[in-house]
């Protein structure tokens, strides 16, 4: 028996409107938002980047599991905003943990699917028996370029779980793994801003793996959408994960929990590890949590976890998910929000 | 610009806040050195700086050096940690009416500069409000 | 260890040179100074001067400035201690020909920070702190003597106005210093209304980026007393180390440093605090000036404000501090800020500071101080 034995969240505390953005832009707030089912979104300091909340979500993980982090056999961050085009960010993440140098690390990219990739190699590695823990980070800090419909919606943040045999929160039952070659959204090397292909995202992207992933899983573990508690998909903006839960059969207060995207924004890598880290906050024990990712080019991961007894010893010891989204607040104006995501030209 | 080697060495005190506690006469040298400045001695062990601590005193620099001129303006401060060793480091995430001396910190682990566009990422700990 | 007199002073207007190089800075006021002595001779030179490699990319000042004064094969040494290089090479030279090991020595002082930018300038004040922790989190020399101002207000109840009083008092005693680089009046409006650098210190409160040089000859005292020149001695030097790092300090409202060093060069000289009739002192920034009068012990710990306040350290009161206009309305080209305190006491001494004079100055004490307090060199001066 494998599965989740710690886990914590990061968002940093900035914030932008899309009223905000819209005005910059000339676009219709209301219907933007409307359209989105999105408020507003996460914006990084200057001074953080996917790395800075790794680091601060693994130490909140490392809190929940209460293990000694040279224990730890494998470091993975996923992300498609690594600091570096070659150099790690599992190895400051690493480091900045203590969990060096006996550890395996590596970074992964599959757009907003990173994340749950990192998840899907440390489970298994516990599963294997080739290591005793492992951790897996999503954790983003998004660009949109500037006037684009994915400026609205592309925010920050950061997920870490740590997976072992025990003391187990969250008991993992079944993973199944969803894949295509579908160009929907991409981003040449070089190149500082992603492209897409506008509507195309939709179903033959995000629906078709989502789906994909969702109905392999369920007919792999022999389960139905009402037999669990909680579903969290990847929430690009907030209607797509309402529609494809509605497509699949899941009630929207499976989905509620785990829903953060209208006042966060699409935190990418982090995005349905968020909606994870947020739903365990909340569930009970014999809770049954389906987590379905997206990643464009395209792919998904899905998980079904069994919460344990351990999660009310837990959940208090570090920061819950909702408390971030709320505290603290520090609303940007779109200049100091172009200045601290660097999108403005300045002198060499 | 340095070469890396210079802030490499400095990891275990920027990312983990590694101490030498002295053995003779119990001061918490942070950096470790080879000489205790209390007492002389030279035998230490290994040790961590406390997570929390609260303000001595803070200014806010809004005319910076080079590489920190994004960020301006920004805060500093000195704290007391718990286990009564001072620390140099920014304070973040708090607007300045709100800092004040005797203010309960903890740290949190922050990019401290780029070097330029294309040259290493340095990081560290910088204070939050507790 | 014999007696030594101070018998040559030397300093040109400082400013933004803009038309001068480092090497003609000094050269000039090296000239003045040994005209002012009346002596050809040099045995030794001794030159403060903080970063000329970050300034102006050059080192080896200890080749370069005998050189360029005409002088080599002159033995020169350059001395570096941050802000308090020039001091300290006053100190260099006096041992040497204390210990008898030379006769005439020229001591100067010199910094040329213009030829870079402004954030670069910082950057290069910044490395009298420690580069590593206090440096590495963005921290400057407004920044750090900011924190110290910050600590002093809230032990103290020292306030903002005090503060401004001292850049005022020194901008009233720098209108009357021609070689000044700001030799006008300011108001305490005026410096409260300034920019802030780093809270609570506000333009006003901080000493220039200035281009200068200052130097004096040193001899024997018999030397001097031969060839009838009016005779200053050196009465007293003292120097003192402490923490780099304003985090390690015992008391980050007290400077520990320029107290020692007082205490040792009182004790050489044989005199007390009180019976000192004037005082340059390192006003880097006006709370530097504050902490500076309580760690000399002219004041109690904590009374620096008040003093200020209350006229104690102004040109006609008790103790007179930074008659010349201190660094703030002279200027502070790093390394020779130092060796201009001596040359303001030596003219006050010898009765020649027009109308900056203190009446009936016979004992002036120089207060030269490095980074945060990490280094502080003392002199006392008596005019024989």
């Amino acid at each position: 028996m494998s599965g989740i034995i710690g886990y914590g969240a990061y968002v940093p505390r900035n914030r932008i409107k899309v009223e905000e953005i819209a005005k910059v832009w000339g676009a219709d707030a209301p219907s933007y938002k409307k359209g989105l089912m999105l408020e507003e979104k996460s914006v990084p300091s200057p001074d953080q980047d996917t790395i800075t909340m790794a680091v601060e979500a693994s130490k909140r993980a490392l809190k929940r599991a209460g293990i000694d982090p040279k224990e730890i056999g494998a470091v993975y961050v996923g992300s498609e905003s690594h600091p570096y085009a070659v150099k790690p960010s599992g190895t400051v993440l690493a480091e900045a943990l203590g969990a060096t140098p006996e550890v395996h690390t590596a970074d992964f990219e599959f757009a907003c699917k990173a994340g749950t990739e990192g998840m899907f190699v440390a489970l298994s590695l516990v599963q294997a028996g080739a290591i005793k823990f492992g951790l897996a980070v999503g954790a983003d800090t998004s660009q949109g370029a500037p006037g684009d419909a994915l400026e609205y919606s592309a925010a920050a943040g950061a997920a870490a779980f740590i997976f072992g045999n025990a003391p187990l929160v969250a008991e993992a039952l079944e993973t199944y793994s969803y894949t295509t070659d579908t160009p929907d959204f991409w981003r040449r090397e070089y190149q500082y801003y992603p492209q897409h292909g506008g509507r195309f995202t939709g179903d033959p992207a995000y629906f078709k793996h989502i789906m994909g992933a969702a109905e392999g899983i369920m007919a792999k573990a022999k389960m139905k959408p009402s037999d669990f508690q909680y579903v969290v998909f990847h929430q690009p903006n907030g209607k797509f994960p309402l529609r494809v839960g509605e497509l699949l059969g899941f009630e929207k207060k499976q989905i509620e929990p785990g829903w953060l995207v209208p006042k966060l924004g699409n935190t990418y890598s982090g995005s349905s590890p968020l909606g994870l880290t947020a739903t365990l906050d909340i569930s009970k024990p014999g809770d049954m949590i389906l987590i379905v990712s997206y990643g464009s080019g395209a792919g998904s991961d899905a998980f079904i976890f069994k919460v344990t007894k351990r999660i009310d010893e837990v959940r208090d010891l570090a920061p819950k998910t909702r408390s971030l989204l709320d505290a603290n607040k520090n609303y940007l104006e779109y200049g100091a929000y172009a200045k601290y995501r660097g999108k403005i030209r300045k002198a060499d | 610009m340095p070469t890396p080697s210079r802030s490499w060495r400095e990891i275990p005190q920027r990312y983990r806040l590694e101490a030498g506690k002295c053995t003779g006469c119990g001061f918490i040298c942070f950096p470790p050195r080879l000489v205790c400045p209390r007492c002389g001695s030279r035998e230490f062990t290994k040790t961590k700086l406390a997570d929390s601590g609260k303000l001595l005193t803070y200014t806010i620099i809004r005319v910076a050096p080079h590489q920190y001129v994004d960020q301006a303006p920004y805060a500093v401060g000195i704290a007391e940690q718990d286990d009564g060793t001072n620390l140099t480091a920014q304070i973040v995430d708090c607007d300045f009416q709100d800092l004040k001396i005797g203010m309960r910190v903890k740290i949190e682990f922050r990019k401290i500069y780029e070097e330029g566009e294309a040259g290493v990422i340095l990081y560290g700990y910088k204070f939050v409000k507790e | 260890m014999r007696n030594v007199a101070v018998i040559g002073v030397g300093m040109a207007k400082w400013g933004e040179l803009w038309g001068k190089s480092l090497r003609d800075i000094f050269v000039e006021t090296a000239l003045l100074a040994i005209e002012d002595a009346g002596l050809d001779r040099i045995d030794s030179m001794y030159v403060g001067c903080m970063s000329p490699g970050l300034f102006i990319g050059q080192e080896h000042l200890a080749s370069l400035l005998p050189d360029y004064l005409g002088r080599n094969p002159v033995p020169t040494v350059r001395v570096e201690s941050a802000c308090s290089s020039g001091g300290l090479a006053l100190r260099q030279g006096f041992i040497d020909v204390a210990s008898g090991m030379s006769n005439i020595v020229l001591v100067g002082g010199v910094e040329k920070m213009t030829d870079v930018n402004g954030h670069e300038a910082t950057y290069a004040l910044g490395t009298a702190a420690d580069q590593e922790y206090e440096g590495y989190h963005g921290l400057t020399f407004p920044g750090l003597y900011a924190m110290m101002a910050h600590a002093h207000m809230a032990k103290y109840g020292t306030t903002r106005e005090q503060l401004a009083m001292v850049a005022v008092k020194n901008h009233d005693n720098g209108s009357k210093n021609p070689l000044a680089q700001f030799p006008f009046k300011i108001t305490i409006e005026g410096v409260l209304g300034s920019v802030l650098v780093a809270d609570p210190l506000r333009v006003l409160d901080c000493s220039p980026i200035t281009d200068g040089a200052a130097a004096v000859i040193l001899c024997p005292l018999d030397m001097a007393k031969r060839m009838k020149k009016p005779g200053v001695r050196i009465a007293g030097s003292g120097h003192a180390t402490d923490t780099i790092a304003l985090s390690s300090r015992r008391d980050i409202t007290w400077i520990e440093s320029t107290h020692l060093a007082a205490q040792k060069a009182l004790a050489m000289a044989g005199r007390k605090i009180e019976d000192i009739n004037l005082f340059e002192v390192h006003d880097c920034f006006t709370i530097a000036e504050i902490m500076a009068t309580e760690a000399l012990g002219i004041v109690k710990k904590g009374q620096g404000g008040k003093a200020v306040q209350e006229g104690l350290t102004s040109l006609r009161g008790r103790f007179p501090v930074n008659p010349s206009g201190g660094l703030k309305a002279k200027g502070h080209p790093v390394g020779a800020t130092g060796v201009a305190q001596a040359v303001e006491v030596v003219k006050q001494l010898r009765g020649e500071a027009g109308a900056r004079q203190v009446g009936g100055a016979k004992l002036g004490l120089t207060q030269n101080m490095g980074g945060t307090g990490g280094s502080s060199v003392v002199h006392i001066f008596e005019a024989e």
